[in-house]
């Protein structure tokens, strides 16, 4: 059977297999933010903690995803489910982007544009909104281009722990010894990666170009 | 302690160490008085610019107490109180992602004041330092040269109307006709507005033009208060080598012409 009658033929499985990628990825990036530009700006604020968070979030990148998987496994509640363990563990392969950028955004705004803001009465919150996050912003959405990209292509490996998506097709596809049932996932998460790179790239140009 | 109305900024003792160990200012004593252009004379390293943020407490005093319009200011709200006094600064530090009339309206609009009247400030305010308004205000800082900058920066200093202006070298990194033509503006706009401006200036000849008076300090502490024409008859050894600086140049001009 080739690919295009693979594909025609399993329409279905390929639809909730790819809404459930996207579920995982989706859930993790915004877990991901959620927890990562907080944590961007508290670095930016108690510089002394970088080397300390940062640092943590690289061990945690050099974890292979398989391993982190099955590590997560004995924890309450979060490895009672499939898809839960495979959000926590792909948000934490997200955080390191996520953080690093909005620290080195924050901290890459001009000296003497602070300087102003602070010498002219701007409350350390008008600070943040009104200058360091707008100047800050399309360095935060690279940094959460790079992680969506990762996510995809790390999210294929949950399926080795049950979670579903794309990977599902992979692995079945490398037991079957079967190129087309790999492709029926590789493909679709590859078009996934490259459709998300392109959407957030073209939101940071569009910050990049409101003048920095 | 003073609290005369003809004083707007007095500096009783003051003292700043960085990280408790290095002194860059030691025992300070100086009065401002309210409408006049005090000028912050001395070299690299000397103080001037600490001494400046000493008063809208961008940095706080070791020891001592700073003193605006009467009072501590460690007493004021830090907010408040800079909202108080304008600041304006050698590389503008405008906002790059605001438009010209948006920098300049930014202190006005953190002061709430009403739309209409933003507006209308904007507008007088842009005039006064020769930017019109309808050539400048949708421009971005990219978009500017490097003394329309300057010329933002004091207009967003000026904007609220504050009773005191804070000034860092803000012509020092101007070409040298720009730098002319904006000396020759604020001492025009000098005698209109009649604020306490506290002016840093490492150049004697700027200092000797724009200031009612010129303190000169050096080391962390202030050696003495000049009008210019005084400050040129001093025989003070540590103004001494401003004196031939500047009369060295002024030699030069004359007997080139």
């Amino acid at each position: 059977m080739s690919l295009p009658d693979f594909l025609v033929a399993h329409k279905r499985e390929v639809l909730t297999l790819t809404g459930e990628h996207l579920w995982l990825v989706g859930t993790s990036m915004l877990l991901a933010v959620a927890i990562g530009v907080p944590l961007g700006i508290l670095l930016s604020r108690r510089p002394a903690w970088k080397g300390l968070v940062l640092g943590a979030n690289n061990i945690m990148q050099t974890i292979p995803s398989l391993a982190l998987f099955g590590l997560l496994l004995p924890v309450p509640w979060i490895g009672a489910r499939a898809d839960r363990l495979a959000i926590l563990a792909l948000t934490l392969y997200a955080l390191l982007p996520v953080v690093r950028n909005t620290y080195t955004g924050i901290a890459g705004v001009d000296a003497p544009v602070r300087e102003a803001a602070v010498g002219m009465g701007l409350t350390p919150r008008q600070l943040l909104w009104q200058v360091e996050l707008p100047l800050a912003s399309n360095v935060i959405v690279a940094g959460i281009r790079t992680a969506t990209v990762i996510t995809v292509g790390v999210a294929t490996i949950a399926a080795a722990i049950g979670a579903g998506g794309l990977g599902e097709f992979i692995f079945r596809g490398l037991a079957m010894v079967d190129n087309n049932v790999i492709l029926a996932g590789a493909i679709p998460a590859a078009l996934m990666a490259l459709g998300a790179d392109f959407v957030l790239g073209t939101i940071q140009k569009l910050l990049a170009r409101r003048r920095h | 302690m003073n609290d005369s109305p003809a004083t707007a900024i007095e500096f009783a003792n003051v003292t700043y160490r960085v990280n408790g160990n290095r002194t860059l200012i030691s025992g300070l004593n100086l009065s401002i008085r309210r409408g006049e252009t005090l000028m912050l004379l001395g070299r690299s390293g000397s103080g001037k610019t600490t001494t400046l943020k000493l008063i809208n407490r961008l940095l706080a005093q070791s020891a001592g107490t700073v003193l605006v319009e009467g009072r501590s200011t460690a007493e004021w709200d830090v907010i408040q109180l800079r909202r108080h006094i304008g600041y304006a600064i050698q590389e503008a530090g405008l906002f790059p992602h605001y438009t010209v009339k948006d920098n300049v309206a930014l202190v006005p609009r953190l002061e709430r004041w009403d739309a209409a009247r933003i507006a209308a400030r904007v507008r007088e305010v842009l005039q006064l330092v020769g930017l019109p308004y309808d050539e400048f205000a949708g421009r971005y800082p990219d978009e500017l040269s490097g003394g329309q900058r300057q010329r933002v920066g004091l207009a967003r200093a000026l904007a609220s109307d504050p009773p005191i202006l804070l000034m860092d070298e803000p012509f020092g990194a101007l070409d040298p006709i720009t730098r002319a033509e904006l000396q020759q503006e604020f001492i025009q706009l000098r005698k209109s507005l009649r604020k306490t401006v506290v002016f840093v200036t490492h150049d004697v000849a700027e200092a000797l033009m724009l200031g009612d008076r010129v303190a000169l300090m050096d080391s962390g502490a202030l050696k003495g208060i000049y009008a210019p024409a005084e400050f040129l008859r001093s025989t003070d050894a540590f103004v001494q080598p401003y004196v031939t600086a500047f009369r060295a140049g002024q030699h030069i001009l004359n007997s080139g012409a």
